[in-house]
């Protein structure tokens, strides 16, 4: 890219190919990269918070370390978004098929008033068996949410009850538990699953 | 008798009114030139969730048409709403408002985007049966559609 730049640009002097490679190692490299919109999650084994999963088994990220995973945050309250994408990590699943028993699929709720274990077990036993629902108490949520880089509110709705604003993005990591990269909504089905071989097949040596 | 200039003008003017009541007949028939295609719905658990339900809203008549709000046996508080996403990757949710529908146009209510978000549920909404849902629009017209419900991990209109 930086070449083709080069020789697009030569005939314009050196100081505008000096310009322009300046420019591009600031936004990819340089100071300018640390601006874009969204910052990485932390590798799994650097995450600092412990919830419950569904079964009532207390879990924390360090124990999805060991297998590749897949995190997605939600409500069981959210009538739009969150079936949706569990349906779609449901359908993923079905399409890698045996290669789905390598990984955790953890579906975290940002929901600590009304996602009790009971509610989670009850909701996630309508998708893929291989969906582990989480729950927490408000500051391991809120911890939670930190170490992904994941953003959640609370909004009120006119009828008094409340919906939840959150990160509809499901996250990849890699076997050893570094994130890889993230599944975004609406994105085409065609691209999540090859994303998803790609976090499985990414071992120890390979940290992008 | 004869007409005189005011009574003429009064005359014309009680025409006019007339002639805008015959017109405007077709468009309080607005409802009528709407077609639903393809309404479909989530199972609940239990009636505590708001349910969600997904159809396409089809003008096929000449005029445009005002989607102002909806109605339902099912739920206290129906609503459309709009899921949008944001460069943060971060979902929310907001009532729509409004819906105007181009003559010839349509509006799709679909997973991640319009949806007929249906708060304080009088039933749970149990796989395999159907409720009736209301499309009320600013004409006065309604259009009453016929919604199956399918399960909980539903997909599209097909499942």
């Amino acid at each position: 890219m930086q070449r083709r730049r080069v020789l697009t640009f030569g005939s314009a002097g050196l100081g505008a190919i000096g310009l322009t490679l300046f420019a591009g190692w600031w936004q990819v490299d340089g100071p300018g990269a640390a601006q874009s919109d969204r910052l990485r999650p932390l590798a799994l084994s650097d995450m600092n918070f412990r919830m419950v999963d569904h079964e009532g088994i207390t879990v924390t990220p360090q124990s999805l370390v060991g297998r590749a995973t897949m995190v997605f945050f939600g409500f069981t309250y959210c009538p739009d978004v969150c079936p949706t994408t569990l349906s779609d990590i449901s359908l993923w699943l079905d399409d890698l098929g045996n290669d789905a028993d390598e990984l955790n699929v953890v579906f975290i709720t940002v929901d600590s008033e009304r996602d009790t274990v009971d509610a989670m077990a009850d909701y996630v036993s309508y998708f893929h068996p291989a969906i582990r629902g989480w729950v927490g108490v408000s500051d391991q949520i809120a911890q939670a949410a930190d170490d992904f880089r994941a953003n959640y509110e609370k909004v009120p709705l006119e009828d008094g009850d409340y919906t939840m604003n959150h990160t509809a993005s499901v996250f990849l990591f890699n076997p050893t538990g570094e994130f890889v990269s993230t599944i975004d909504y609406h994105e085409q089905r065609e691209f999540a699953v090859p994303k998803i071989r790609r976090a499985l097949k990414s071992g120890a040596d390979t940290t992008s | 008798m004869r007409l005189t200039a005011k009574n003429t003008l009064l005359a014309g003017v009680l025409s006019a009114f007339g002639l805008t009541a015959i017109l405007s007949a077709p468009v309080l028939a607005g409802g009528n030139d709407v077609v639903v295609e393809d309404a479909w719905s989530r199972a609940s658990i239990g009636s505590n969730r708001p349910g969600v339900a997904y159809m396409t809203i089809r003008n096929t008549g000449n005029e445009a048409v005002t989607l102002t709000s909806i109605r339902t046996d099912l739920a206290r508080m129906p609503e459309i709403h709009q899921t949008s996403t944001n460069a943060e990757g971060v979902s929310s949710m907001a009532p729509a408002g409004e819906l105007e529908i181009a003559p010839g146009g349509f509006v799709a209510l679909e997973p991640g985007g319009l949806h007929a978000m249906l708060m304080r549920l009088q039933r749970p909404m149990i796989e395999g049966e159907r409720f009736t849902l209301t499309l009320i629009f600013a004409d006065g017209a309604e259009k009453t559609v016929n919604v199956p419900i399918f399960g909980i991990a539903a997909r599209g209109p097909e499942s």
